[in-house]
């Protein structure tokens, strides 16, 4: 492999370091350990250049990330499309925008969701600490991505997710072979399992005790974003919050695209987004504090339903920071969300993304995010995981006879439903 | 009676290996006095500047966040199970 940045695990709070080992707190304080690099080091060495001449997924960025020396990625993991937004823009704004784009991780491979990025940075590192079996607590869409990618890399999987999943992402989940528990409880309850169980078994937790590496999978978003728009930063960057990892790791990664020249500094406004059942990131954002008062999730958004968000402590710092603003929205605003982005791009998010689709549909009637700003929507996961968000929301149709005088008929008669609609809605 | 503790193994450094004790504490700061007295090492380490339990571990009774039923106010109950489990997140921005 070329070069590569030195890292290591440090505590934030007391600086003390820690090497590199399956480790997630600091034994001094407690607190939570961040990879740290020598970021000075690639100057001149990463450049936009060495980038470009890169394999088109994440591994085009492995000098800025945590991967072992000797480990070899075969896996095309991330580069997902950044896609102009023009007719979601429409909807948006008056008079629309150019300047709406949406960074669609709906097609992120191999299993649809951005947790493929992260989870292939996790691996890579339980690999290298010699683990057998690797897990994960999750709301579905990392399981996925576990399970799939242990596979590839013969390694062993059990997963842990809330009983109440939807049954696609179960499925999703077991298909690979993994060993799958569903936990009578909810995410949080799944979560604290995992951690007790990290100490006892010498399994890898993606999202436990290699959780440090793990997180830094998401900078991949924002690595791409800035390329993708031309090496350049945006103004405003809309990301769901769960744990409230991604949103920082976005921020992060911009960080170290100015530290190494690749890009010119200018202020981002970070923008988080939740669903109004699980919001206690937003709630915290909003009462203009760091302090995270924990909520029992009621949303249909699971994947976002993190009632003791980690991370939610550095996100709120980090959102309020930036001059930008967390909002939270309905379920019925959720499944509009995700109709929205469908009807106009032609992307079939999952809840997440209806959450955040609608949610910048509400910071824009709030004036906060103007059209000569360029915006960029992350949306996160795969409409086709969450149908059950849909059901009922379209009428089956009859089945025509397959003569061209009843297909004519039936275009009408549908011509004519849709007019009643639109008198309806006129009134 | 006595509520039972149990402790996480990232505290075990400082508590001879233990990782389970009894306290008679009759609430949340009562606690954090009784693991001092018990393991002087982990007092000074889980305390910020208030005195209080940093906000990184996360205080369970039978199960249950102990911010939904009261957080500090708390008063624990003969035979709760408490446990400590340290957040786990990233950490700077």
């Amino acid at each position: 492999m070329s070069f590569q940045c030195a890292y290591e695990l440090r505590c934030q709070e007391c600086n003390r370091s820690y090497g590199n080992q399956p480790l997630t707190i600091c034994d001094e304080c407690f607190s939570p350990l961040e990879v740290f690099y020598d970021i000075d080091s690639a100057k001149g060495i990463v450049t936009r250049e060495s980038i470009l001449a890169g394999p088109a997924n994440i591994w085009r960025y492995a000098a800025l990330l945590p991967v072992p020396k000797g480990f070899q990625p075969d896996l095309p993991v991330g580069y997902t499309p950044l896609v102009r937004a023009p007719r979601l823009a429409a909807r948006l704004f008056k008079g629309g925008s150019d300047n709406v784009y949406v960074k669609n991780d709906a097609v992120c491979m191999p299993t649809l969701s951005f947790k493929d990025r992260v989870v292939a940075i996790a691996l890579a590192n339980a690999k290298n600490f010699g683990f057998e079996t690797v897990g994960c607590s999750s709301t579905g869409n990392l399981a996925n991505a576990t399970a799939a990618q242990a596979v590839r890399l013969g390694l062993k999987a059990c997963i842990l997710v809330p009983a109440d999943l939807e049954p696609a992402k179960i499925l999703n989940t077991q298909v690979y072979g993994a060993r799958l528990v569903r936990i009578d409880g909810n995410y949080d309850h799944v979560n604290r399992l995992c951690s007790q169980i990290a100490d006892e078994y010498n399994w890898g937790f993606v999202n436990v005790n290699l959780r440090p590496y793990y997180s830094e999978g998401s900078k991949t978003v924002g690595f791409e974003i800035a390329e993708q728009l031309g090496w350049r930063l945006p103004d405003n960057v809309v990301v769901p919050m769960a744990g409230g990892s991604l949103i920082r790791k976005i921020k992060k990664a911009f960080g170290e695209l100015v530290q190494l020249g690749l890009v010119e500094a200018k202020p981002v406004k970070f923008f988080g987004a939740q669903a109004t059942g699980c919001s206690p990131i937003s709630v915290a954002v909003k009462g203009d504090t760091d302090v995270i008062e924990p909520q029992r999730p009621n949303t249909i958004a699971r994947s976002l339903a993190i009632g003791n968000p980690a991370d939610g402590i550095y996100a709120s710092r980090l959102i309020r920071s930036t001059g930008g603003w967390a909002e939270d929205v309905t379920d019925e605003e959720v499944v509009k969300g995700i109709q929205m982005l469908a009807e106009t791009e032609g992307i079939f998010t999952e809840t997440a993304g209806g959450v955040t689709t609608s949610v910048t549909e509400k910071l824009v009637r709030q004036g906060r995010i103007k059209p000569e700003e360029t915006t960029i929507v992350c949306i996160t996961g795969n409409g086709l995981k969450t149908t059950d968000a849909l059901q009922g929301k379209y009428a089956k149709e009859r089945a025509v006879k397959p003569r061209l005088a009843d297909f004519a008929d039936y275009l009408k008669e549908l011509d004519s439903q849709s007019h009643q609609k639109e008198e309806i809605y006129a009134h | 009676m006595p509520i039972k503790v149990i402790l996480p193994t990232a505290f075990t450094k400082h508590t001879d290996g233990k990782k389970q004790l009894d306290s008679n504490a009759k609430d949340l700061a009562g606690l954090v006095v009784d693991l001092e007295t018990a393991f002087p090492a982990l007092g000074a380490n889980i305390k910020d500047e208030d005195g209080k339990l940093r906000r990184f571990i996360n205080v369970y009774v039978n199960d249950e966040d102990i911010r939904f039923i009261g957080g500090d106010g708390y008063a624990f109950q003969d035979g709760d199970e408490v446990m400590l489990i340290p957040s786990i997140a990233g950490g700077c921005f």
